[in-house]
Order: C-alpha cells, then structure tokens, then sequence
C-alpha cells in the first residue's frame, strides 16, 4: 500500500507478514523512538539534574524537552506532567494518596469496564478506609449508562475515576458529562486514558479533570513510562506517596520538606530513556497528525466490523454502530472457544489478544467466562491485514464446526 | 481437513466431552483455574472401599485443548488408586494428547492432570 505507515516501524522489514491486532495491549515501536532511546544510551546516558557536565546537562534538557512535548500534546502546562512507571502505578499513587482522606460513608464511583488497574487500586481503598465502591452500568449497546451514573453519584461521592475507552468493547465514556456529575458534588475525577490517548485527541482543559493518566507503550512509546497528569493546585494538594532522592527541597536527620510539583512525584533515578522515547512518540504522532491517525483508524474500523459482521456465527461484543468504537472490537464465536481462535490466527501471522482482558468483572457480567478475542488496531493497521485475519477466521470456524 | 493440533480426536472431545459431569457424592473435589484464557475446572473423585477411582467428573470452561485433556485424563484414572494417579507424568498427559503443545498452551494441556495431582497431594 502506498501510503502505508507499516514503513515507519521496523517490526514489519524483520516480519512484514505480521498482522499486528493488539495495539491496545502495546503499540509498536516507529524507528524514530527506537532511534532516540539508542541515542540516549550510547551518547550521553547518564544521570538527569544537578550534574554538572556536557552529557548530564543535556540529559536533563531532553527529559525537560519530553515533558515540554507531553504537557503540549495533552493541553497541559509541563509542571502538571508527572511521569510514572505506567497506568497503573498513576492509578496505585492516586488511590493511595487520595484514600488517607476517605472514611466510611464515603463512596468511589467507577464504572462496570474498568481495567483491573482502575478497579483493584481503589478495592484495596475501600477496604482499609470502609468507604463503598459503587459502579456505573452499562447498557445494551455496550454503552455507559448516564442515567445510572445519575444515580450513583450523589453528596457522599468522593472520587469518580473511569476508563475513558473501554479496553474491551472500544465504547467512549461519556466524559463530559460524567465529570459534570462529579463536580457538581465536588468529587475528584480522575481518567484512565490508557486506551483513549492513541485513538482520541485529549485536551485536559476540555475535559475540565482534576487526574489523568496512562502509559506511553500504548502510544507508539517504550514500556516502563507513563505519565500522571494533575491539575497544578491538585498535584500541590496531593500527598506524595513515594520518597527518595529528588524530590526534596531539604532534608534533616528528622525531617524533610517537599520539592515543588511535579518533583516531589518522582523519586530517585526515573526511567530517563523511557521519557525521552515517550517524548520522539509523541513528537512522531504530532508529525503523522492525529486528524490523520483518526481518520484512518476509523476507516479501517468500519472495514473490520462489516467483515467480521459478515461471518457466520461471530457475535461482537461492543456496539453494532462502528463508529462508536474507538481502536477495540471484541468477539466472541459460538462454538470456539477464544484461545482456540488466537492459536489458530497465529498460524497466520495474525496476532490478537484473547481473554479477559484484565477485566474480569465485565467478562463475568456479560456472561462471558473464555472472555473475548479482541482485535485492537493502530496507526499502521491496514485492509490487508483485516483480510489475513478473515481468512484465517474462516479457517477456524470451518475447523470447529466440522464435527458435530 | 487435517490439522495437526485438532485432530478429529480433540475437536471430537471437545464437542463431546467424557465423564463431563456433576457428582451427587464424591470422595475429594477442587477448583483450578488458568487465568491466561479464562479456563475454569472443577473436578470431583469418588473413590470405593479398595481405594480405587469409582467415578470422577469434571466441569468448567475451556479451550478445545483443555477440555479434551480432562477428557482423557479422567478416563484414564479410573479403577487406579490415588498412588498410581500421582504416577502419572507430565509426559505421558503430553502423550495421550499424542499432538505437540506450544509453551503458551502447556497450561490447558496440563489443567486437569495438575487439578488431579494436586487434589491426590491434599488428599
């Protein structure tokens, strides 16, 4: 395909008949991150801050030059920018911090598809401080249900943090209008932006949040990095919950005073190569454009689920409208088991995620205990590669419904 | 058509699973769970006066590979005593299967016959 972006990542010259369908577990890697995580640790990886040498010096400025980038991207200043080792360890320093202020009467609204890693943080909040979780339904086209959420958010509300997209049925959460809820009973409100930040533009201003977060590998970046964005007066408000080297401003035998936002966030020796990388992948989005990654995905989208809509006795497990998925089809094939599916699509070079998707309490709502076979796309995800994945479909079903 | 991972023989077991069923009462019973692909077993033995396996019976969900070992393995421990089921190896679970299993299914193969031995260790 001419105007194919497969060019910009290496995994396709060493395997270019991958068919590459789990992005939203992690994105490839384009060259130019790959380049810039070389870069940094053949020509000058080294320590960040206070080094007081050519190499150090420019260390710290490409990690300063890579949070510059992020807070850009995201509609945020760079002091609001927080880097973390991912998702979850945003999610683990939230529910940690945020649960020293709750008690029982207190209630964490979160919504049915959330990511283990939106859900289990603030289990273990619950249980130690006797606050309720409450969860916002979905409804029948696999959509958040606001009526609900209505319902569930009220005075005693504290927290509300949800998934922005769903990592397992592609749906957009209603942000807006969730957030409104929120607010309106001054609670803090907190997205989980892991799946939505690839596939949506995300302009914390707009979205009016008070936390953000999610991992750079599920944005064309390295693993190990994520960023935790918070609003400047609610990072300042935000007791750290990590201490170490870094983050102070002085310290005693006795005592020690915090270092300004977002420092006193980040103790010891951060993932350096892994910010600067984050940095080029965003860079490399921004260059590709957004406008332009949309358009595309949502072109191959529609493709993707009139063709598996055409197979028989494949059920989608998300909404039956393409446009309101965003980067995620789940499925589920009568008969066949999901793990039977990802062996058999494997032998053609067609790489899904099947499971539960680290969602085992929508899986078990929807009835599903093999999970789903979830087929997630990026920028580089192109027609062909969805008619590899049909044939090989095919090929599955036709092996299954043989024996009767 | 003839694939070398299911053969009619698994895909046969999977759509017709042996000794797939409930027990009223039974000697032992235990829950395993693979959580790589959802899999979830629960089996029961009933052992007679002698020792031996009287019945046993298995429920759960499962991929094709998983439900056709636990197929196998409970037909094979019946009338064996609890010694003679510890004896089982890993190998000879690979060779009832008799097809080759990838790393990343070495779990499902295994469910049953590691639910089983662990259920004879407790016992």
């Amino acid at each position: 395909m001419k105007d194919s972006l497969k060019q910009h990542f290496p995994i396709y010259t060493s395997s270019p008949d991958l068919a590459y369908f789990d992005t939203g577990a992690s994105a490839l890697k384009p060259q130019v991150v790959v380049d810039k995580i070389r870069e940094y640790y053949s020509d000058y990886g080294v320590n960040i801050h206070r080094g007081l040498y050519e190499a150090s010096d420019r260390a710290t400025t490409e990690h300063d030059t890579a949070r510059n980038i992020i807070a850009q991207f995201i509609h945020a200043e760079p002091e609001e920018i927080v880097f973390t080792y991912g998702t979850t360890h945003g999610l683990n320093m939230l529910a940690t911090s945020l649960g020293q202020d709750l008690k029982k009467g207190d209630n964490i609204v979160l919504t049915a598809w959330e990511h283990h890693a939106n859900l289990i943080p603030w289990q273990q909040i619950a249980k130690k401080t006797g606050a309720e979780l409450r969860f916002v339904d979905i409804d029948t086209d696999y959509q958040i249900d606001i009526k609900d959420a209505k319902k569930k958010i009220d005075s005693n509300t504290k927290i509300v943090s949800f998934g922005h997209v769903s990592n397992t049925l592609g749906s957009l959460a209603p942000a807006n209008e969730l957030i409104g809820l929120a607010k309106h009973v001054h609670a803090i409100t907190i997205i989980d932006a892991a799946q939505s930040i690839v596939h949506l533009k995300t302009d914390v201003k707009k979205l009016d949040v008070d936390f953000l977060v999610f991992s750079g590998h599920k944005l064309y970046g390295p693993t190990g990095i994520g960023v935790l964005y918070g609003k400047k007066e609610k990072l300042e408000q935000l007791s750290p919950v990590s201490f170490g080297g870094d983050m102070i401003l002085d310290v005693s035998y006795n005592s020690a005073e915090w270092h300004d936002v977002p420092y006193r966030f980040e103790p010891g020796t951060p993932n350096i190569a892994g910010a600067i990388g984050l940095g080029a992948a965003v860079a490399f989005v921004q260059s590709i454009g957004l406008d332009e990654i949309i358009a595309r995905e949502d072109k191959l989208t529609n493709y993707l689920i009139n063709q598996l809509s055409s197979l028989l006795n494949v059920q989608i497990i998300g909404s039956s409208d393409p446009p309101k998925h965003h980067g995620v089809v789940s499925i589920n094939i009568a008969g066949i088991h999901t793990h039977d599916i990802a062996e058999i699509l494997n032998r053609h070079n067609v790489a899904i995620r099947v499971g539960s998707h680290c969602a085992m309490p929508l899986m078990k709502k929807l009835g599903l205990p093999g999970g789903t076979a979830r087929f997630s796309i990026g920028m580089y995800t192109d027609e062909k590669d969805v008619d590899t994945a049909m044939t090989a479909l095919k090929q599955a079903i036709d092996l299954f419904t043989q024996i009767m | 058509m003839d694939d070398i991972l299911y053969k009619d023989m698994i895909l046969d077991l999977y759509k017709h699973p042996l000794n797939r069923k409930n027990l009223e009462s039974f000697t032992t019973e235990k829950k395993s769970h693979n959580p790589t692909c959802g899999d979830l077993v629960t089996m029961q033995v009933l052992f007679d006066d002698d020792g031996k396996v009287k019945d046993i019976g298995h429920q759960g969900e499962g991929c094709a590979i998983s439900q056709a070992a636990l197929s196998l393995i409970t037909d094979k421990v019946k009338g064996l005593t609890k010694e003679e089921i510890v004896a089982i190896s890993e190998e000879d679970m690979l060779s009832m299967l008799g097809i080759p299993i990838s790393h990343a299914r070495m779990k499902c193969a295994l469910l049953g016959w590691n639910t089983l031995k662990s259920m004879m260790n407790e016992l």
